[in-house]
């Protein structure tokens, strides 16, 4: 095995070209699925155009909520650019500049403030479905944002006028009388005129003044908490199951070097069973020289090896930029070990199946790639019978167990590394296996 | 090392096709015996089972897979290793005690001493070929099993192949050869084996084989005839 070894070394170190496509190629690949899972989507560039007259309020109570503060809230979600025409922003999005285009019409303070029309925002979007599917989400979340917090201004202004009825005073509210009584004290200074009143008209009408108000107050008083209630009637609290989370960057990191552990040890163990055949040498190593089982242990020792090495320097790398516990580098080590093997494993079971290197990897590279997509899938992004089926696939190879197992090794996450670990071994025995049935037939 | 090889009763089949059947015939050490028979014949079949790179369906070989040198016809080697570095490789999986000594030798021994150290992917064929046949001799086996040997040679080169070959076998090497060529089987073989469908239809002397024939012509008119009056029964 020794001399294979070092045969497949030599070939190795002359196929600089084959070398530095197999390792910068899942590298690459891998580098952008981190990048792209690790940053939050990027802001919609929008146009705003904002019809309302300069300085425009909604007039609540005693007090104003100026229009801008909507357009503020969008601004914050949204990439927002004011126009002032409207045909400078129909004209930005058909030039594609911007995707879409908010427009707040003049007459949206007076339908808020009528409180019988709903008032409306109008978006144009372009024609084009992809980019129209794209953002209107973004676009819906950051509409609903602004909402958000134009109405909790025009609550607080409510609630304010609700306090200043409830205890008096005036409280620097332009138009209010000074010092005026509240209604939480109205019933109290009532029922001592009251008793200082004798039976008769006056009283009676005192009484059933001081009935009304002892009642406006305690009405008043539950519809300041109605309208918190209303502005946002459900607040999100969240947990999360099994242990700690794991930050989106490190997971990442950990999407990413799995991709790379797989590229490389299932195409250079594909590829060395495979140029076995295309070099004809096969059959003359199986008659005797070398057994079945000992080339492929040797074909799979190699990839991983290498992989190993690939995966583990692409860790150690990418560790100088992102935090991760060096304090668990054993566990790494022996994550990336199993789902080593388990990959190269693989890899001899489709070297086994063809007839020359180039299809090998072809082979190799169409199944890889979607088994990454789908072990990646999370629940709920498709249907439930789909993610079964999906689950079914990506338990029967090994790139979601080894995702696991290096994610528990990383960052602790669960299912733990032992139960990972022992799916990898169990998968590379049978992989094993079949490259066993797929050489035999070959020969 | 010389020793005898004897087949007795090889039958090969893949699923319906049978491509050997019962076939049984005995090499003295130092006979050189080539295989003819039309395509399909069962020629490589036969030798690739001598090598033990394959396993008979039946019958039984008397020499261990590992004391035969084989060449297969398409050559079997590594591309981007050296000639030296293929012939290394295939010596020590030989197990040869002196693999460096070995493989000095054998470039001596097949004038390849000059192109030692090109990568294999830069050869001729008919050099390759060579690196092919190299690798066959590599552990000194006492039986040789080469496979269309002289296909892609050259006639200098054939010449000297059959030189070399005819050394081996006066040395006691056992030589077992297919060839398309009944003219070097007649030139260079002690027997002729005629493979037809399978069946082993003909073992003797190149002599034989153009009196049971009516003894007129050369050895590849022989075997055209043969050939066609088996296909006539």
């Amino acid at each position: 095995m020794r001399s294979l070894l070092r045969k497949d070394l030599l070939i190795l170190r002359r196929s600089r070209l084959t070398v530095a496509t197999l390792v910068l190629y899942p590298v690459a690949i891998a580098l952008l699925i981190g990048f792209a899972l690790s940053r939050t989507p990027s802001k919609a560039h929008v146009d705003v155009l904002d019809e309302t007259p300069p300085g425009e309020t909604v007039q609540v109570a005693s007090r104003r909520v100026t229009v801008s503060s909507y357009v503020d809230g969008l601004f914050s979600g949204l990439h927002a650019n004011r126009v002032s025409t409207r045909a400078r922003a129909v004209g930005d999005v058909e030039s594609g500049k911007v995707v879409a285009a908010v427009v707040i019409p003049a007459d949206i303070a007076a339908k808020v403030a009528s409180a019988t029309a709903q008032a409306e925002v109008e978006v144009i979007y372009n024609g084009n479905a992809l980019e129209q599917s794209l953002v209107s989400s973004q676009l819906r979340s950051a509409l609903a944002e602004a909402n958000l917090g134009f109405s909790e201004q025009i609550q607080r202004a409510a609630a304010q006028a609700i306090d200043l009825l409830l205890r008096g005073g005036n409280r620097g509210v332009l138009g209010a009388p000074p010092d005026f009584v509240g209604l939480q004290r109205l019933p109290s200074l009532l029922r001592r005129q009251i008793a200082r009143t004798p039976p008769g008209p006056d009283r009676r009408s005192l009484e059933a003044i001081e009935s009304f108000a002892s009642f406006a107050a305690q009405n008043l008083g539950v519809s300041k908490r109605v309208l918190a209630t209303v502005g946002q009637p459900i607040k999100i609290r969240s947990s999360v199951l099994h242990g700690r989370r794991t930050p989106l960057d490190t997971f990442a990191v950990v999407v990413a070097v799995t991709v790379s552990l797989m590229f490389l040890a299932v195409l250079l163990a594909a590829g060395g069973v495979a140029l076995e055949r295309e070099e004809n040498a096969l059959a003359r190593l199986i008659r005797g020289l070398v057994s079945r089982e000992a080339l492929l242990l040797e074909k799979v020792l190699l990839a991983a090896a290498c992989s190993f090495a690939v995966a583990l320097a692409m860790l150690a790398g990418v560790g100088a930029f992102v935090t991760l516990d060096w304090g668990r580098a054993a566990l790494w080590l022996a994550a990336l070990a199993c789902g080593a093997v388990a990959f190269a494993s693989l890899g001899v079971a489709i070297g086994a199946l063809a007839r020359e290197v180039r299809a090998a990897s072809l082979l190799a590279f169409l199944l890889s790639l979607p088994l990454a997509f789908l072990a990646l899938v999370p629940a709920g992004a498709v249907s439930r019978g789909f993610y079964d089926a999906i689950g079914a696939i990506s338990f029967v190879f090994p790139f979601k167990a080894a995702l696991q197992a290096l994610d528990a090794a990383v960052n602790d996450a669960h299912p733990g590394l032992g139960g990972a670990a022992l799916h990898l071994i169990v998968l590379s025995v049978v992989f094993g296996l079949l490259g066993r049935i797929g050489l035999q037939r070959a020969s | 090392m010389s020793v005898p090889l004897r087949v007795e009763g090889l039958g090969k089949t893949y699923g319906e096709l049978e491509a050997l059947a019962d076939v049984s015939f005995e090499l003295a050490p130092g006979e050189l015996a080539a295989v003819l028979g039309p395509n399909g014949a069962g020629k490589t079949t036969l030798l690739s089972i001598l090598a033990g790179a394959q396993r008979p369906s039946s019958g039984s070989v008397s020499v261990e897979p590992r004391s035969v040198g084989w060449a297969p016809q398409q050559p079997a080697l590594y591309g981007k290793l050296t000639v030296e570095e293929n012939l290394e490789l295939f010596a020590r999986l030989e197990g040869v005690a002196d693999p460096r000594g070995a493989v000095a030798a054998m470039l001596a021994q097949t004038g390849l001493e000059a192109r030692a150290r090109e990568r294999v992917e830069n050869l001729s064929g008919g050099n390759r070929q060579r690196v092919n046949v190299a690798i066959a001799l590599i552990g000194g086996p006492p039986v040789l099993a080469l496979d269309e040997p002289s296909a892609s040679l050259d006639p200098a080169q054939r010449e000297r192949l059959w030189e070399f070959v005819a050394g081996l076998a006066a040395a006691g090497t056992t030589v077992i050869f297919s060839t398309h060529g009944p003219g070097e089987a007649q030139r260079h073989a002690d027997r002729v084996l005629v493979l037809d469908g399978g069946r082993l239809t003909f073992a003797g002397p190149p002599r034989a084989l153009i009196e049971a024939t009516g003894g007129e012509g050369d050895l590849e008119q022989a075997l055209v005839s043969f050939l066609a009056a088996g296909a006539a029964r």
